[in-house]
């Protein structure tokens, strides 16, 4: 097996540990306030993260290209409340309008 | 409350908000599941995520890593950083359910933000059971489905960029991000963490931008002061059966 399905795996198996993790654990030990907030504000870390990375990351070069016209266009789409699938098809959009008219 | 007069025994307000989050979040395993083939991965590698990984943003994340050019090394540290909320999911469950034996294993593997949002939202124990399982179970058959579909819809499409699947990537982490945004605080942790992002881009390998920003957002939760619950939300809100838990 390639080493890419090797991690897959890992993660699989990490992902349901963690998961696990939630219910044997004795409470008194995973309640901590502090756990519990750093669980989450890892979580919204990340996501901003991932959202400029696939935005800008070239590489390791920052470029701005049609990728920056989907993120507006997401965000426009979020704005207005549309559901998520809409907000996805709404970014391919823009990021294939973009390039189509010759941005990135 | 519309009553539904053919199954009113099934239909209870729990097991209705979690089958429409079931559908909401289901579907948007399209895009997980033609993103995943985009980024590179097999149509096996990516039903692989789906029936063991199981939990959405991690999963956007490990594909996200992969089509930036980062290693598979890269995108396990970022699936599983960002795994790390269901730890707190799965002890408000097990508060919540009681669950044992063989039904702890089960319930571990359903334990996600919209599984836990849905019990969440009920005050009666047994439609608390009603919710975890019926938007667990829903999410988990859906998502599966719909990420088959989406692997071989991304295989037909071809050529990813011409259909603009890498802007799709951006819209879908910030949707994913979105919700999560209530309050000037998040704000601010978002807001730091891209800063954070873009200044690692140029000095570190591909997919540790990520993990740079994640030792940031977590120092930040741990260290500071605020509320415990700041980033735990649903991906999908039940906005049409909302106020209906009541």
């Amino acid at each position: 097996m390639s080493e890419l399905w090797w991690w897959i795996l890992a993660g699989c198996a990490a992902a349901y540990g963690i998961k696990l993790l939630g219910y044997l654990v004795p409470e008194k030990i995973l309640e901590n306030e502090k756990m519990t907030r750093a669980a989450g504000t890892l979580t919204i870390g990340l996501l901003a993260s991932l959202t400029i990375v696939n935005t800008v990351a070239s590489g390791t070069a920052v470029a701005f290209d049609a990728r920056v016209a989907a993120l507006l266009a997401a965000g426009v789409a979020l704005l207005l409340r549309a559901p998520f699938l809409v907000v996805v098809i709404v970014g391919a959009g823009a990021a294939a309008l973009a390039r189509y008219l010759g941005w990135g | 409350m519309a009553k539904l007069d053919a199954v009113p025994s099934l239909m209870t307000p729990a097991t209705k908000i979690g089958s429409s989050i079931a559908v909401a979040t289901g579907l948007y395993a399209i895009s997980y599941g033609a993103l995943g083939v985009a980024a590179g991965l097999n149509l096996w590698q990516v039903m692989a995520l789906s029936l063991l990984m199981f939990t959405g943003g991690s999963q956007f994340a490990f594909i996200g890593v992969i089509a930036g050019g980062g290693s598979p090394g890269a995108a396990f540290g970022a699936a599983t950083l960002l795994g790390v909320r269901n730890a707190v999911y799965g002890m408000q469950i097990k508060a919540m359910l009681r669950p044992n034996g063989l039904k702890k294993l089960l319930a571990a593997q359903v334990t996600i933000d919209e599984s836990t949002a849905t019990a969440a939202g009920q005050s009666d124990p047994a439609e608390q059971k009603r919710g975890f399982w019926v938007a667990g179970i829903g999410v988990y058959v859906l998502w599966n489905i719909f990420t088959v579909a989406g692997a071989l819809l991304g295989d037909a499409l071809g050529d990813p960029k011409a259909w603009g699947l890498d802007g799709a990537a951006v819209a879908a982490f910030l949707g994913l991000l979105w919700p999560r945004l209530k309050s000037a605080e998040p704000v601010a942790i978002a807001t730091v963490c891209a800063l954070a992002t873009v200044l690692a881009i140029p000095l570190v390998p591909p997919g540790v931008p990520i993990l740079v920003a994640a030792l940031v957002a977590g120092v930040w939760g741990y260290f500071g002061r605020g509320p415990a619950t700041e980033g735990l939300e649903p991906d999908v809100e039940p906005r049409a059966t909302r106020g209906e838990s009541e």
